[in-house]
């Protein structure tokens, strides 16, 4: 009967390693390796990457960028201005070559200046109510998931109420409600800090889901029990089992939700409670526009033009991260 | 139990001592249904084991799929606390000690998991994953951890240049080396190999199960080996323990289990391992058992293996067979053991 399991002696010391052995140092692929070769095959992410890069590398040198073409995005050039029309002088929005998109109606502000600086609030806005709707969604997720019972039922309530929450009326009474003086804050620094604090307060129920759904998952299995029979500690297979296995799904999520955030401020800003004029911001842009579109339809254009492409840019970008870091197509 | 028990009493190894003693061990999982967790029923999937290990010996425990294997082994690591029994290692009470009292202890109780593939983190390198041990219990090694890793490495037989790689890399059997050389970073006295080859190939077990062997020569090590394949069993072990639905039922030692099995379920198990030598072949009838195995959620009353045994009577209903010593070392549940030179087949 234990026939089969009869080896002849010495040959317990690992023949097939010895083949290993011979190829001399192999450096580990890391799984990052390997989908960073498999994202550099994905050209239309690739592009929606690039773009991403260049638009934040525009927000940061916004300054550089508007001094090199010369333009500035608070100045008035009213003598560019119809005085009875009140619409710019010139073709399409008075597009020439000392304001490649155009100047503003009225004032006359350019509306190349003006949509660069427009970028930083965005993104910057954008980035940071991303951070913290991931932060609080993945350490409630986590701990969600993997401490089950009624801990899980209590955050899985309250991303219940947080997702029924009426965000955009609560948004609209808020920022109506505060003074101009907070924590320090004030001006536009106190408005990108709300504008932040409400959407990443109120948007990480979507993310925390996911990840309370992966870490069920992840807790079954055995590596989770062999750092348990090792005797560690619940931060450790927290923080240092667990999480290095969710970087993935939020990563991808986060891609896909800045986009979703960079509408969500530029809907505020539209409705009036983003950032305050003179400050350039994309949405409050498009509703000055709004205003104007039968009579200079160009005024429109840019900041709608800069809003679609930075949405479809990320949203590239992260499906292509996605099938990279796909553990199925693994 | 105080915090001086982080370092053991001192080992002096001698061959026949005692080393976990297990008694009336259960383990029940409450089904829980409705609003407010009301509790409806229980799995019992483990119901009132006793039994040692001595130390340096090889216990197997072996039984279908769902008898209560695998519970057993994660309540003999605490990975699982028993809904009562207790568990003895060392003379010390372990079958209650909270996380904290029991986080030393684990450097001697030391578990090899069943899945290679789900036991080592896809995103740890092997350095770190063998290093681990030495990380959480705060061991000092004498010429840094990579050094030490990179020992235990070669005496899995693995090359010390794996150090960087991801488990990805690997193939099944060489990922039980990786999860071999993690559970003997410690140098643990007991280890509890829950199915340590099942998930290899044919070929690929016979290495480990001989590694292992070794490994329990170079280190005294106890082993207690959840299987289910009956060759590897009667390769590797000294003692045999044979559970059905949650209990033992027969546990022998190895020859006399295997020569003059007792229990009609253990000489129904040895009828279906099949046998190589064709000659051979014809003289042993398997014994088919009828039916599923009964659900550990409703295990039938006395006897559990009454529903499917040929031998059963109208005592194996009523009464539940004691797990009593027929034979020196040879302990049995039956009412009507076989005991004869040959297991005899009387089935269908």
């Amino acid at each position: 009967m234990s026939t089969p399991l009869e080896v002849e002696p010495g040959s317990s010391s690992a023949q097939p390693e010895a083949i290993l052995k011979g190829v001399g140092k192999i450096e580990g692929r890391s799984l990052w390796q390997i989908s960073w070769m498999r994202l550099k095959r994905d050209k239309v992410a690739l592009a929606g990457g690039a773009f991403v890069l260049l638009l934040i590398l525009v927000g940061i040198f916004a300054p550089v960028i508007c001094k090199l073409v010369g333009v500035t995005p608070n100045d008035f050039h009213q003598d560019l201005v119809d005085p009875s029309l009140q619409t710019p002088i010139g073709k399409l929005g008075g597009v020439s070559w000392d304001h490649p998109f155009g100047i503003e109606p009225v004032n006359g502000r350019d509306i190349f200046a003006r949509i660069v600086y427009g970028a930083r609030i965005s993104l910057l806005i954008a980035f940071l109510a991303t951070l913290l709707s991931v932060v609080i969604g993945v350490v409630m997720g986590i701990v969600a998931g993997y401490f089950g019972g009624w801990v899980d039922t209590l955050i899985s309530r309250l991303m219940d109420i947080f997702l029924a929450f009426p965000l955009v009326l609560f948004a609209l009474a808020l920022v109506g409600a505060i003074p101009d003086k907070m924590f320090g804050l004030q001006g536009d620094a106190l408005r990108v800090a709300l504008i932040v604090f409400i959407i990443g307060f109120f948007s990480w129920p979507y993310i925390g889901r996911i990840i309370r759904g992966q870490t069920l998952s992840l807790r079954e299995r055995e590596f989770v029990d062999a750092a348990r029979s090792l005797g560690a500690r619940r931060p450790y297979i927290l923080f240092t089992e667990l999480l290095p296995n969710l970087i993935a799904p939020i990563l991808v999520y986060a891609t896909l939700l800045i986009p979703t955030n960079v509408l969500f401020e530029a809907g505020l800003s539209y409705l009036g409670v983003g950032v305050r004029p003179p400050t350039a911001s994309w949405g409050d842009m498009l509703s000055g526009a709004a205003n104007w579109y039968q009579v200079d339809p160009m005024y429109m254009i840019p900041p709608g033009l800069a809003i679609f492409v930075t949405v479809l840019a990320f949203n590239l970008f992260g499906d292509g991260l996605r099938d990279a870091l796909d553990p199925r197509s693994r | 139990m105080t915090t001086t028990d982080a370092e053991p009493t001192p080992a002096v190894p001698a061959i026949g001592e005692e080393i976990l003693s297990v008694d009336g061990l259960v383990k029940h999982f409450p089904i829980r249904k409705g609003l407010l967790q009301r509790q409806v029923g229980a799995v019992q999937a483990v119901d009132g084991l006793t039994f040692n290990v001595t130390r340096g010996e090889t216990l197997s425990l072996v039984g279908e799929s769902g008898c209560g294997k695998t519970t057993t082994g994660r309540l003999l690591t605490r990975l699982l606390e028993p809904t009562s029994g207790k568990i003895v290692f060392e003379g010390r009470d372990i079958s209650h000690l909270s996380e904290g009292r029991m986080r030393p202890l684990r450097r001697d109780v030391q578990m090899i998991f069943q899945d290679p593939y789900g036991s080592l983190n896809p995103r740890h390198t092997v350095g770190k994953i063998v290093g681990a041990p030495y990380r959480l219990q705060n061991v000092k090694t004498e010429h840094g951890v990579k050094r030490a890793v990179q020992e235990l490495l070669e005496l899995v037989g693995l090359s010390p240049e794996h150090y960087n790689r991801y488990p990805h890399e690997f193939s099944g059997g060489q990922r039980q080396r990786i999860g071999i050389a993690r559970t003997l970073a410690l140098r643990p006295k007991l280890i509890v190999a829950d199915e340590p080859v099942s998930a290899l190939d044919v070929s690929i077990q016979a290495q480990v199960v001989n590694l292992l062997e070794d490994l329990q020569e170079e280190f005294d090590l106890t082993y207690v080996m959840i299987a289910h394949d009956l060759s590897v069993v009667r390769h590797v072990s000294d003692r045999v323990a044979v559970m059905y639905l949650g209990k033992i039922v027969e546990l022998a030692d190895r020859v006399s289990l295997y020569e003059k099995p007792m229990h009609p379920y253990t000489v129904a198990l040895l009828s279906a391992v099949p046998v190589p030598d064709t000659k051979r072949k014809g003289k042993q009838e398997r014994i088919r058992l009828q039916g599923d195995v009964p659900s550990p959620i409703n295990p039938p009353p006395a006897c559990r293996f009454h529903t499917r045994c040929w031998k059963a009577q109208e005592i194996c209903k009523t009464t539940e067979p004691p797990l009593v010593e027929l034979a020196p070392g040879h302990q049995t549940a039956c009412h009507f053991p076989e005991n004869v030179e040959q297991p005899t087949a009387k089935a269908e």
